[in-house]
């Protein structure tokens, strides 16, 4: 923007945000920024690395099951790596994932702001973020060393093992804070800092998936804290909340976690169906199909998501109207995810499409989240989850959605925004290499869970019967196959970062307005502060006037 | 894998229904995903259609897949209805699950370590569990209830042929989770019968590891599992931790009864307390039977 006399432009308004400025050099200035986009950074090198670990903790797994008997870790190693397994990919990496890397990145700019609506607590939030981190660290180390409970601490279990539980479940306890604080930032970001015309019903898709997550986040994170915070206090002091040989009752936990834990699944999935909202119509050249009902589907799905916990206790010995019930409420939450996809294959119907990387993971994403979508259907309904629960067919199931549907997602979204923060592009084609790698095996590590625990194959066993042995060896040699793909991915975006060729400031023809600013945008991202005249998607300019990929401005 | 309990066929039904229909949903999804991709390619169709939506459609498409999913529910309903309506005059027997084996007790007080059952009739179970969440899994009967401490859970089943069925905990409860699995064996009901009435006298020393739990981490061929072997221990000297101080002892009668009814006295070295105190779960003539036994393991 120019100044009040035309001189000179503000400050922050050109350049990089990446340039250096006073105070903003080497390793403090990063410490200290309070930009969104460093912020969004910050995130993502913590959390990548973390998922890099919980994948090469999952790749033990499966080497270990490779074949039946003890092949190179024991009982105990097993169960400390599954354990840690999930505590890394959801606490960790899936469920800040996407709101705390592109959400922090995206969102100010998709609103036409020059930031979140709290930048110094956003800062603070990824502090308490690493705290927890480290917490988590800490407790593999010390006092009983690495928690053996799997990643849903269940009491007694979790009150009676003499492993490290009490510091790993203080760990989430501080990462729940993290994720409240960012939800509150989001929320108000939203409310107040939409730009000039913008109307809640003309924000883009992924907004929309970040605001319906955030009230999540805001609501359910303090339930898990709480009850966090009581297994602690059992653990410390013996108090008898869970544990029935103090008078406590392990159902209550079960209740409590899973009041957080289902909802805090589409904290995992909301902010990706966001994605797969913008990918689409940037793709197709055509505004999305059905814009109201897939923003109030986001909501429609955080509200009833609340009210079905209970089918993750179907064998518990709840009562047996309370299991009906808790069915019946999961199908309807089935509903409005139904919805979605369907509005989302009418957005290719006429479109102009361009099969682009970005695309080929929203398409990939499609395909394995409905897989995800649909096998739960078969859990949703009581006779066939009493044989399901607790088998391998979850395990196969929650990859599909939370791996395939949330991860999936963050890649997608990655290749989708990649050339606007950092101003470069990939390489195209050893992109869709990862990609294809990446599908193929996917699809043969975690199918033929579904197929052995429909056999039986309960989960979280370290050794197996010899019936199990076809199904769990597919499922190791395919989790090479995946992982080949992942690092492909990773050292192509890296190699992109480093010396990929200048991409433009819209390379896609896309009509949000995070590119309707530079490549990668200036610290206070707008030259001039937008303003919002039409819907998300409207390409009648770009369709008007063409489109030149390259152009820079 | 065929169902082998009375119910089986009804939950099989439900799942033909559920699983059939996703795999229709998602071959259609697929299909149209990839066919509008090729059809609407941007060299053959340069001018999209910007279509922003239709009331009429989106209300099929949600109120049809509603409608599918109510049946599904049912199908899960109905077989589930029958699997919770536990038949009068069913056969009682008491699921006793603990890190890491099964005990079944029946009606008359006879106990087992594999679950022998009648075909043709049906029989209850009360699940209960001393320690931490078992779960009581048998997927040829497509049921599974879980064991939880402190409660008394219900279940029931009918098998409809004889067999062997492989039975398996579920819920996971620490180190020898996936080795804690016994068998449903299946017999013509007047075999049942004549072998729960079969009066074999108190069970001997060998049985006893298996009834009472021993044997899910002592073995008797000399591998160490969660504790030591009891192969060729009887007079040895070892290293044990009393009350925080190393001792060498041999393991003569004595130590062998305390170790069984206090295990924490003398912890033998390199092993780790996860033994519970056995004191109001056996009783004294078991206590000698399996020491007897022990004695004779060279
Ligand atoms: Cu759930
Ligand atoms: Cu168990």
């Amino acid at each position: 923007m120019a100044g009040p006399d035309g001189g000179a432009p503000a400050f922050g308004t050109t350049g990089s945000y990446l340039d250096t400025f006073p105070g903003s050099q080497g390793a403090w200035g990063w410490l200290t920024t309070v930009d969104h986009k460093k912020i969004g950074l910050m995130y993502a090198s913590a959390m990548f690395t973390f998922f890099l670990v919980g994948m090469a903790l999952g790749l033990l797994i499966r080497l270990e099951l490779l074949n039946p008997g003890t092949q190179f870790i024991g009982p105990r190693a097993y169960n400390s790596v599954f354990t840690l397994h999930g505590v890394i990919m959801i606490f960790l990496f899936i469920v800040p994932g996407i709101p705390a890397i592109l959400g922090n990145f995206i969102l100010p700019l998709q609103l036409g702001a020059d930031d979140v609506a709290f930048p110094r607590l956003n800062l603070l939030s990824w502090y308490v973020y690493m705290v927890g981190a480290v917490m988590a660290i800490v407790s593999l180390f010390t006092n009983g060393g690495t928690p053996d409970t799997g990643w849903t601490f269940y009491a007694p279990y979790a009150v009676t093992t003499d492993t490290n539980v009490s510091m790993a479940v203080m760990a989430a306890f501080v990462l729940g804070f993290s994720s409240i604080l960012t939800g509150m930032n989001f929320i108000t970001t939203i409310h107040r800092l939409r730009a000039p015309g913008m109307g809640f019903f003309r924000m883009p898709l992924f907004c929309w998936g970040l605001y319906a997550t955030a009230w999540i986040q805001i609501i359910a994170t303090p339930v898990v804290g709480i009850t966090l915070v009581l297994l602690f206090l059992e653990r410390v002091l013996g108090i008898g909340f869970f544990d029935p040989s103090r008078g406590g009752d392990p159902i209550l936990y079960q209740h409590l976690f899973w009041i957080y834990s289902h909802p805090v699944v589409y904290v995992m999935i909301l902010p990706a169906m966001g994605i797969i909202s913008e990918i689409l119509p940037a793709f197709s050249r055509r505004t999305i199909f059905g814009y109201k009902a897939i923003a109030i589907s986001s909501m429609a799905i955080a509200g009833v998501g609340y009210l079905v916990w209970g089918h993750h206790m179907l064998t518990a010995g709840m009562s047996d109207t309370a299991r009906w019930v808790f069915s019946l409420l999961t199908f309807f939450v089935a509903i409005p995810t139904g919805v979605k996809i369907f509005n989302w294959l009418a957005t290719l119907y006429r479109g102009s499409i361009e099969v682009r990387v970005p695309l080929l993971w929203a398409m990939g994403w499609i395909f394995l989240f409905s897989i995800g979508g649909l096998t739960g259907l078969a859990q949703g309904a009581l006779a066939t989850d009493i044989h399901l629960h607790d088998t391998a067919y979850i395990v196969g199931h929650f990859h599909y959605t939370m791996f395939g549907g949330a991860a999936v997602g963050l890649f997608a979204g990655m290749h989708f925004w990649f050339p606007k923060i950092y101003g470069r592009m990939y390489n195209e084609k050893r992109a869709t290499w990862a990609f294809g790698l990446f599908m193929v095996g996917f699809n043969m590590t975690y199918f033929s869970l579904l197929v052995i625990g429909l056999m039986g194959m309960p989960r979280r066993y370290q050794d197996y019967l010899p019936q199990y042995h076809t199904g769990h060896a597919i499922s190791t040699v395919g989790s090479w196959v995946m992982v080949s793909g992942i690092l492909l991915m990773f050292f192509n975006l890296w190699r992109g970062y480093r010396n990929g060729k200048i991409a433009g400031d819209n390379p896609w023809g896309a009509t949000t307005l995070e590119w309707k600013t530079t490549s990668p945008p200036p610290l206070l991202n707008f030259a001039t502060p937008p303003t919002v005249t039409t819907g998300p998607y409207d390409f009648t300019e770009i369709l008007e006037k063409g489109h030149d990929p390259e152009a820079r401005s | 894998m065929n169902g082998a309990s009375s119910y089986a066929g009804l939950v099989d039904r439900a799942f033909i229904f559920i699983l059939g229909t996703s795999v229709l949903l998602l071959v259609g999804v697929t299909a149209v995903m990839i066919g509008f991709i090729i059809r609407y390619r941007r060299s053959k169709n340069p001018n999209p259609a910007q279509i922003e939506g239709s009331a009429t459609l989106e209300t099929i498409w949600t109120v049809l897949p509603t409608i599918l999913v109510l049946v599904m529910f049912y199908y899960g309903w109905a077989g589930f209805k029958v699997m919770r309506d536990i038949p009068d005059g069913a056969e009682q027997v008491t699921v006793k699950a603990k890190k890491w084996s099964w005990l079944f007790e029946y009606e008359n007080g006879k106990e087992s370590t594999e679950l022998m059952v009648p075909v043709g009739r049906p029989v209850a179970l009360n699940l209960t569990s001393s320690d931490v969440i078992h779960s009581f899994f048998v997927p040829a009967f497509r049921l599974k209830e879980d064991c939880v401490p402190g409660r008394t859970n219900h279940a029931w089943f009918e098998a409809i042929r004889p067999g062997r069925f492989d039975l398996l905990c579920a819920e996971y409860c620490g180190d020898q989770h996936s080795a804690m699995l016994s068998k449903v064996v299946a017999v013509p009901a007047d075999s049942f019968d004549a072998w729960l009435g079969l009066d074999s006298g108190p069970p001997t020393g060998r049985q006893l590891l298996d009834l009472r739990g021993c044997a899910a981490c002592h073995t008797i061929d000399g591998k160490k599992l969660v504790g030591p072997s009891f192969k060729g221990v009887f007079g040895e000297k070892v290293t044990v931790m009393t009350d925080g101080v190393e001792r060498t002892i041999e393991v003569d009668e004595d130590y062998l009864r305390r170790s069984i009814l206090n295990p924490k006295a003398d912890l033998v070295g390199g092993y780790e307390d996860k033994m519970p105190e056995q004191r109001d779960l056996v009783t004294d003539e078991e206590v000698e039977a399996i020491i007897k036994f022990i004695k004779g393991l060279r």
